[in-house]
């Protein structure tokens, strides 16, 4: 049975994109079929952080408009066979992307993929309530900082009230995905802890992602960072939490990054 | 030297549990707001046209301010009248007592 999953935030810069394309290619690499759906209509970035930007033709508006098929959108990736990318347009247009058509594209996609995974752009308008729409479960990016948390727990009630689901009476699985955390700061107090953002949002979490150089890496090559360096502190707490959504019990911890001496006696933060 | 000392300790505590008490206020008060009407601003539309009925406001010299505390909220609502006003309502009245 397909999954579609939304990978979303209510506030921008949280990590979504680079999350999405993670966790899209770990699971991709487990095996999985998956498809990566960029929901950002305007401002598409999933495709560079992918590394497709130079072979995109057709889009998702034009799969919505029926001037393109499905299967002449799909980017295949070039070192995943079963990883597609479906982009979104940049055109401004974003009444383009209506109900009934994500609805119809969303059901084909379950046709042929594992996991349909979708990218959702920042706010609460129309494209990120469109993304989570036909969603199951949920990814909610969370940096450890009171603005997103907020804007998190502001998205947790919108997937708890306007999805296809909840109008039908049932639930979207959510978890929440903290994103560049730093265990330092947090443990001397200067950051809020897993446990005060778990507590304030009562979601379970999906996984610990560490503030680290090796996300900037990746996505300046257009590569996911579980494909660019699968050995980093980052691309192990992705594949962790990509296992935990396929249904495996893996242990939470937050990997840490290893630090070079000179860059400890520097004092170079890894950033 | 105690204000000093109680800075010291309060910046080695770090300010996470403050974010963190922020925040658990802040989303209390949301989550009970979520799909109720705004009560803040129809409380601020009626107050301004009960009193706009007698006396003709100027939109700039009415302020609204809200602070919601932990066990109690204050509404403020400020309304700079002009010198005179009153001559002003004598002479609405009787518009107002027709209609």
């Amino acid at each position: 049975m397909a999954k579609v999953l939304v990978v979303t935030s209510g506030k921008g810069g949280v990590g979504k994109t680079t999350s999405t394309a993670a966790l899209g290619a770990a699971l991709a690499q487990s095996g999985e079929r998956v498809v990566v759906v960029d929901f950002d209509v305007g401002l598409r970035n999933l495709d560079l952080v992918m590394g497709a930007e130079r072979r995109v033709v057709f889009d998702l508006i034009n799969v919505v408009q029926g001037v393109a098929k499905l299967s002449q959108a799909l980017i295949r990736d070039k070192r995943l066979e079963n990883l597609w990318l479906l982009p979104a347009s940049q055109t401004r247009d974003k009444d383009a992307l209506t109900d009934e058509g994500v609805r119809r594209i969303i059901a084909e996609l379950r046709t042929r993929f594992d996991w349909v995974i979708c990218d959702s752009p920042a706010g609460i308008e129309r494209g990120a309530t469109l993304a989570m729409r036909y969603a199951d479960e949920a990814v909610i990016v969370t940096n450890p900082e009171v603005s997103s948390v907020r804007d998190s727990d502001r998205i947790i009630g919108m997937l708890d009230s306007k999805t296809a689901r909840a109008e039908r009476g049932e639930q979207v699985s959510k978890h929440v995905l903290i994103t560049r955390y730093d265990s330092g700061r947090a443990s001397r107090g200067e950051m809020l802890s897993i446990d005060d953002i778990l507590d304030i949002l009562a979601t379970p979490l999906l996984g610990i992602i560490p503030e680290s150089q090796d996300v900037l890496r990746a996505s300046n090559v257009g590569s996911p960072v579980t494909l660019n360096n699968a050995a980093s502190a980052p691309a192990r707490a992705y594949i962790d939490a990509a296992r935990r959504l396929n249904g495996e019990t893996v242990a939470m911890m937050v990997p840490v990054e290893r630090k070079r001496f000179m860059d400890r006696l520097l004092g170079r933060r890894a950033a | 030297m105690s204000m000093s000392l109680l800075r010291l300790l309060g910046r080695r505590a770090g300010s996470a549990p403050v974010a963190r008490e922020r925040l658990q206020i802040l989303l209390a008060h949301e989550r009970s707001q979520r799909g109720q009407p705004d009560l803040l601003g129809i409380l601020r539309e009626e107050i301004l046209a009960v009193v706009s009925r007698h006396v003709k406001l100027d939109p700039d010299k009415v302020l609204v301010k809200m602070d919601r505390g932990k066990s109690m909220s204050t509404l403020e609502v400020d309304i700079e009248l002009p010198n005179g006003f009153d001559q002003l309502v004598r002479t609405r009245l009787p518009d107002h007592q027709l209609a």
